[in-house]
């Protein structure tokens, strides 16, 4: 353990000062704001907050790193804010892909091009969840009943024409079903009203649902992901993540639905900038309280930048844009 | 009785030197950034989460929780001095507690807001102990349809209120309604009353309105009628708080109602606003004597801090049962107990019992911890008005102009704050009451929001708002505050009444 550690730091070490040498170019000269394009709480802010915390915790950058919320406007708010400060790589954006589908549906004087896309440093899953005392024990079951009475079945979500809905939308075209998507204001709210029946259904992922499955109150049924997730701590009754089945699994040929976890620099920013910011998330996710909190969250530990990242949004966007066409909510 | 072992053992964890000192650090920072410009609970919950890191779950959420009612109390403090409202829900306590310190009366309106925010709390907390597992489970049969009720009955109770014309009072409701429909809609995603202008795609926050309502418009009405306070002739003594607390008991009634008023709407759960506005439209309402509502008296000020602190206290397990925070400050506590390691859910109350006793054990010391501390304070508090105005003039400009800021961060919100200003300079001297917008600014969204779910689950069919026995009855009650007003007025006709002359007074 100890040598691990040691070897952790070593690595560590080596990793900053070949980026000292290499980087020279550019490096914060005042504090970092980190703004959050999400509410305080939510998601987006959890994942902001850590990386701030692990950052201070290991002094891995010079200046300070300050945290602002601008999540109005379901992140709008944040964007702008982030359009406006083009030029300046002292302020980092922390979004999902809410920064390339936003604009899809809402006039917005911001389009994603307006930012300058930095790295994805990890992707949360999606799950059908059903009530605890649903009847339903496999998604072909709820699934063959949603078919039974076309427009009865209400799944429950966070906002609308948001994430959330999108995949509603995906699976009612995959299994051939209609459904009504009743929108909350977050995924927490979704949760409850499905622990408490209103609802037959809802798509939260593993961390907002977390607390009602322990407890009985919800039931995963299947995951939207090309396989199973990572085994970790048992949940409930000695059943853990990895015991869920996928959707295609299932019999709900869906198997492609993330949502990443993303980190954007204002546009018109110099190249080194945004190198440096790679590697210092590169750091962060070295840390062992990065894998904390990807455990805590049961999110995918991935990280995309440069290509890999531009594609990621490619394909995420093209995805997107197609049911987004398809209900005619395209605003542009 | 298991709940009341818990409860001993609970005080076991919290009643420790260094935690009685963790809370009285917090309460009176709380209180500080509750009365400072430029600050607020959730700002000093953020600035001070990172300290708590290194704190065991249970001291970190001891000092945090502590520091909030120390902000609440704070809160009040401004309401009722300079009316600015620190919080969304302490802008009842304006309504009469600003007329009382004006008059010169500002010790008792603020020893009575204190005693009864302190009475509400600690009513609120008791009812947690002995119902905590049956709360939780109560509040998760609420769904859209109970949610739209709720509100329902908070406008129902709260109709009628400002005495003025009913015109007067429709159009101030409609313009809230407005002004809160601007932004990003939850029910259909896209924008509204934005106009292209990006500064208002986060909406108009209620925070930023009410300061520029009460505090500025109060400032210029106060220019205008000959810059001065009659807090001036005010005496301050110690003695008063001691007098004024000898007096509470008198209104009972008051507590009692306000307080069971303020635990049902947190456990609804409608929030600590709905019921400080329902509270003060029932006190008024079932008044012996309605005159002097609005003009300093002081059940005006008991009933929604009673309410306030009842309903924030109660709200407090469902919360963290449920996992929704119900208010800024609590969302970024939550935030700060996944850092802890704590999933907020169900499971808490099983896993976690140390924690969550230790917590409840520490709202029944922190409470009482703030009370004598905020009651030590009061004479300091309200000898602040025998400063002159033409000094305390410019003070509570920058208390609102630096509030508004720090609610978003954005410089767009400075004008909005002088532009409610105006308007509510505007309103009060074309006699339009100011009240409805502000609650109408508070609940519309939620209720907008609530009513066209509840549409959505029902396919548009209107009779889900009576289709479980739960909605119904709420809806009933609503119905029944709604024509309340008419209904003694009929009964008054028919009898031939030896009072005519007092109810049309």
């Amino acid at each position: 353990m100890m040598m691990k550690k040691a070897l952790m730091a070593a690595t560590a070490l080596v990793a900053a000062l070949g980026i000292s040498a290499a980087e020279a170019a550019w490096k914060p000269s005042k504090p970092v704001e980190f703004v959050v394009t999400s509410g305080a709480g939510g998601g987006t802010d959890q994942f902001a907050r850590t990386v701030q915390a692990i950052i201070t915790k290991h002094n891995l950058l010079d200046q300070p790193v300050v945290v602002v919320n601008k999540g109005g406007g379901s992140g709008a708010e944040g964007f702008v804010y982030g359009k406006t400060a083009a030029g300046e790589p002292h302020k980092v954006i922390f979004a999902t892909n809410n920064e390339w589908l936003l604009p899809l549906v809402a006039k917005l004087a911001f389009k994603p091009e307006d930012l300058t896309p930095v790295a994805a440093m990890a992707v949360d899953e999606f799950l059908l969840w059903v009530p605890g005392d649903s009847p339903h024990q496999d998604a072909k079951s709820f699934i063959e009943a949603a078919k039974a009475a076309p427009g009865k079945v209400k799944i429950g979500g966070s906002q609308s024409k948001d994430t959330d809905h999108i995949l509603v939308k995906q699976i009612e075209k995959a299994a051939g079903i209609k459904v009504t998507y009743v929108p909350f204001k977050s995924g927490g709210e979704a949760a409850t009203q499905l622990a408490g029946g209103h609802v037959e259904a809802n798509t939260n992922n593993p961390a907002e649902n977390l607390g009602q499955w322990k407890a009985g109150g919800v039931r995963p049924l299947c995951v939207f992901a090309p396989e199973r997730m990572a085994r970790g701590e048992p949940v409930v009754d000695g059943k853990g993540w990895a015991d869920i089945p996928t959707c295609k699994e299932a019999g709900v040929p869906l198997e492609h639905y993330q949502m990443p976890r993303t980190v954007f620099l204002p546009g018109g920013v110099q190249q080194d900038a945004v190198d440096f910011y790679v590697d210092l998330l590169k750091q962060v996710r070295e840390k062992p309280e990065w894998q904390e909190y990807i455990t805590r969250t049961s999110q995918s530990n991935r990280f995309f930048a440069g290509e890999d990242f531009q594609t990621f949004i490619k394909n995420n966007e093209d995805e997107g844009r197609a049911v987004i066409a398809a209900e005619g909510w395209l605003v542009n | 009785m298991e709940n009341i072992a818990s409860l001993m053992h609970g005080f076991g964890v919290a009643l420790t030197m260094h935690h009685v000192l963790l809370m009285m650090l917090g309460v009176l920072l709380g209180i500080l950034v509750g009365v400072l410009p430029g600050l607020g609970a959730p700002n000093g919950v953020t600035l001070l989460m990172p300290l708590t890191f290194s704190m065991d779950p249970i001291s970190a959420i001891i000092l945090l929780t502590s520091m909030y009612w120390g902000a609440l109390f704070g809160g009040s403090t401004t309401s009722i001095l300079f009316n600015i409202p620190g919080e969304p829900s302490s802008v009842a306590t304006t309504f009469d507690g600003h007329p009382m310190a004006k008059q010169g009366r500002a010790t008792e309106a603020l020893t009575y807001a204190f005693l009864s925010a302190g009475f509400g709390a600690l009513v609120g907390v008791v009812l947690i102990t002995v119902l905590s597992s049956w709360v939780a489970k109560f509040a998760l049969r609420f769904s859209s349809p109970e949610f739209f009720a709720v509100y329902f009955l908070a406008f129902a109770s709260f109709i009628g209120l400002g005495g003025s014309s009913p015109f007067k009072t429709v159009i101030s409701i409609m313009l809230g309604f407005a002004f809160t429909a601007v932004g990003m809609d939850t029910v259909s995603g896209s924008l509204r009353l934005t106009y292209g202008i990006d500064e208002l795609i986060r909406g108009i926050s209620f925070l930023v309105a009410v300061i520029g309502l009460f505090g500025i418009g109060e400032l210029l009405l106060t220019m205008e009628e000959g810059l001065r306070f009659d807090g001036v002739k005010a005496r301050v003594s110690p003695r008063k708080v001691f007098e004024t607390l000898l007096t509470l008991p008198r209104y009972w009634v008051t507590l009692l109602r306000s307080a069971a008023i303020g635990c049902w709407m947190g456990i609804t759960p409608g929030g600590p606003t709905a019921a400080s506005f329902m509270s003060y439209g029932l006190a008024k309402r079932f008044a012996r004597r309605r005159e002097g509502f609005g003009k300093g008296r002081e059940e005006g000020v008991i009933a929604p801090e009673t309410a306030d602190h009842a309903a924030g206290s109660s709200a407090i397990l469902p919360m963290l049962a449920l996992g929704i925070p119900g208010s800024a400050t609590a969302a970024v506590m939550m935030g700060g107990l996944m850092i802890w390691g704590l999933t907020p859910g169900p499971m808490l109350f099983i896993e976690q019992k140390d924690f969550v006793w230790g917590l409840i054990a520490s709202m029944y010391l922190g409470n009482v911890v703030a009370v004598v501390l905020v009651l030590a304070t009061v004479p300091f508090f309200a000898a602040i008005l025998r400063v002159p105005f033409a000094i305390i003039g410019p003070v509570i400009l920058v208390i609102c102009v630096s509030g508004a800021y720090t609610v978003a961060g954005a410089s767009f919100d400075l004008w909005l704050v002088l532009i409610f200003g105006v308007v509510g300079y505007v309103f009060k001297k074309l006699d339009y009451p100011i009240a409805p917008m502000v609650l109408a600014m508070v609940l519309g969204d939620k209720a907008e929001d609530a009513f066209r779910q509840s549409a959505i689950m029902s396919g548009g069919d209107l009779s889900i708002f009576w289709s479980n026995g739960l909605v119904a009855t709420i809806m009933a009650l609503g119905v029944l505050l709604l024509v309340w007003p008419l209904l003694s007025l009929v009964v008054q006709r028919l009898r031939p009444s030896r009072d005519v002359g007092a109810t049309t007074a």
